[in-house]
């Protein structure tokens, strides 16, 4: 899998950062305006995917590797926990807005609304790491045809090697 | 009218994107049609005031086509032949025609299109998220104040339920590539 | 009206899963009635000539919530837009897999080689 051709690869490079910034905007603003973190994850997810197809799996797989994946993945159900959990202890009940009661921000500021902004952060990082986990898993299975004319998938990188 | 019938082109514009969709026999081209009814939900739904929705729907619709496409191109596909089972056939035709009898008999019982319930309910609940959610929550996006302070619960069951299934997704595929994972686990 | 061309999609995703042998097709059928269903929800809140329910900043309150759309039904349906993207991640890792096990989509086939 070396990737498409240069054309490609250029606008990849232009492109890719932008709609990485648009996914991190939607997150952070997404108790403003429109988005929040399903939008923010699934673009970010969906920059990942470009960035695999254009260049190839190695590449991707060396700027997020599918460990770090599965660590982010994990941690952001974690942090949305935790962050729920505290509400026990601070404001009485699971899910209490702790924040906001203590320090209520200006309305329609960017540090507002206690702890909605790290809930959108914490369902970016799921969100986001598992589909690009799902698509990088099913972009390694691949069909070959053995020489008795059966059909079998294997991985890609085993292929090679034999 | 007005508005409305920039609504209804899209609806059939959808419809037609799910018949052809249904009907053709290239998976491939089964599976693009699919993807232009997901973008047409999503006009859909900018039409109907939730821009939050259109959002997620355009991005998703996204990743649905590429994984779609990455599960069917390359299989070499027959088409399937044979003789069609006519008596099935039929009867599937008429439970759907009954389906359809049946739904647009209980529609009328719905309020009319335009008017919600939080119009005629005046404690819904709904009334109290849009009337205190600003100052409350401090969230001016009303429906992020819903799913992350209201009702959380329910974003807490998605995200669950969305960790089960791509669990479940890597779990079915991963047992051939697990040195390609990488092998430290 | 409206709520019978929605309901139309249904039946035709229902009419796409109960009669196609193609096992990408029945994927394809679920995916269309996951689609009404979530687009029905939305219709049933929407309010006409309705803004949509975000405060900005020199908004009256009490206008707003005379001409706001129902905010429920949407914040249910994001979350089920995105199940159903996982659920359906999952419908098709199993057909991937038995593609690789039976070599074919064709549920009769599939049926035929059980065994």
């Amino acid at each position: 899998m070396k990737g498409m051709t240069l054309i490609v690869k250029t606008v990849t490079r232009w492109v890719k950062v932008f709609i990485f910034l648009y996914g991190i905007y939607l997150t952070i603003t997404g108790h403003l305006t429109p988005g929040g973190g399903f939008a923010g994850g699934v673009v970010i997810a969906c920059s990942y995917i470009l960035l695999t197809l254009a260049y190839g799996r190695e590449f991707a797989l060396k700027n997020l590797s599918l460990g770090k994946a599965s660590v982010f993945d994990s941690s952001g159900v974690l942090l949305f926990l935790i962050v729920a959990l505290l509400g026990i202890g601070f404001g009485g009940i699971f899910f209490a807005n702790f924040l906001q009661a203590r320090y209520p921000g200006e309305e329609f500021a960017l540090f507002s609304s206690g702890t909605i902004p790290i809930y959108n952060i914490a369902i970016l990082l799921k969100v986001g790491a598992s589909l690009f986990n799902v698509f990088v898993i099913l972009s390694i299975l691949r069909i070959v045809v053995e020489k008795d004319g059966s059909k079998k998938m294997v991985a890609e990188g085993d292929r090679e090697e034999e | 009218m007005g508005e409305e019938i920039y609504l209804f082109i899209t609806l059939i514009f959808i419809i037609l994107g799910a018949l052809v969709a249904v009907e053709t026999r290239s998976l491939l081209s089964s599976v693009i049609s699919l993807g232009a009814v997901g973008f047409g939900l999503s006009i859909a739904f900018l039409l109907l005031m939730a821009p939050d929705l259109a959002i997620v729907q355009i991005a998703v619709e996204v990743i649905l086509l590429i994984f779609l496409i990455r599960a069917t191109i390359g299989r070499d596909v027959v088409p399937t032949t044979g003789h069609i089972n006519w008596i099935s056939l039929s009867i599937v035709s008429l439970l759907i025609v009954a389906f359809l009898l049946i739904g647009i008999y209980s529609f009328r019982s719905l309020l009319e299109f335009g008017t919600p319930i939080i119009s005629a309910v005046g404690e819904a609940p709904s009334n109290s998220y849009i009337e205190n959610g600003l100052s409350r929550t401090g969230a001016a996006n009303i429906v992020t104040s819903v799913i992350l302070d209201y009702r959380a619960y329910d974003t807490l069951g998605e995200a669950t339920v969305l960790f089960t299934a791509i669990l479940g997704a890597l779990t079915v595929l991963r047992v051939r590539s697990r040195r390609e994972l990488g092998g430290r686990r | 009206m409206i709520y019978t061309l929605c309901f139309v999609l249904f039946l035709i995703g229902l009419y796409c899963a109960i009669t196609k042998k193609n096992i990408v097709k029945i994927v394809i059928g679920l995916t269309l009635m996951e689609y009404s269903a979530n687009l029905f929800l939305i219709l049933l809140g929407y309010r006409k000539g309705g803004v949509a329910p975000i405060v900005s900043e020199n908004m009256n309150i009490t206008e707003f919530l005379a001409t706001s759309v129902d905010p429920l039904p949407q914040a249910l349906v994001l979350t089920s837009i995105v199940i159903g993207l996982g659920v359906t991640t999952l419908a098709i890792a199993i057909c991937i897999r038995l593609y690789e096990k039976y070599g074919t989509f064709d549920i009769t086939e599939i049926r035929r080689l059980k065994g």
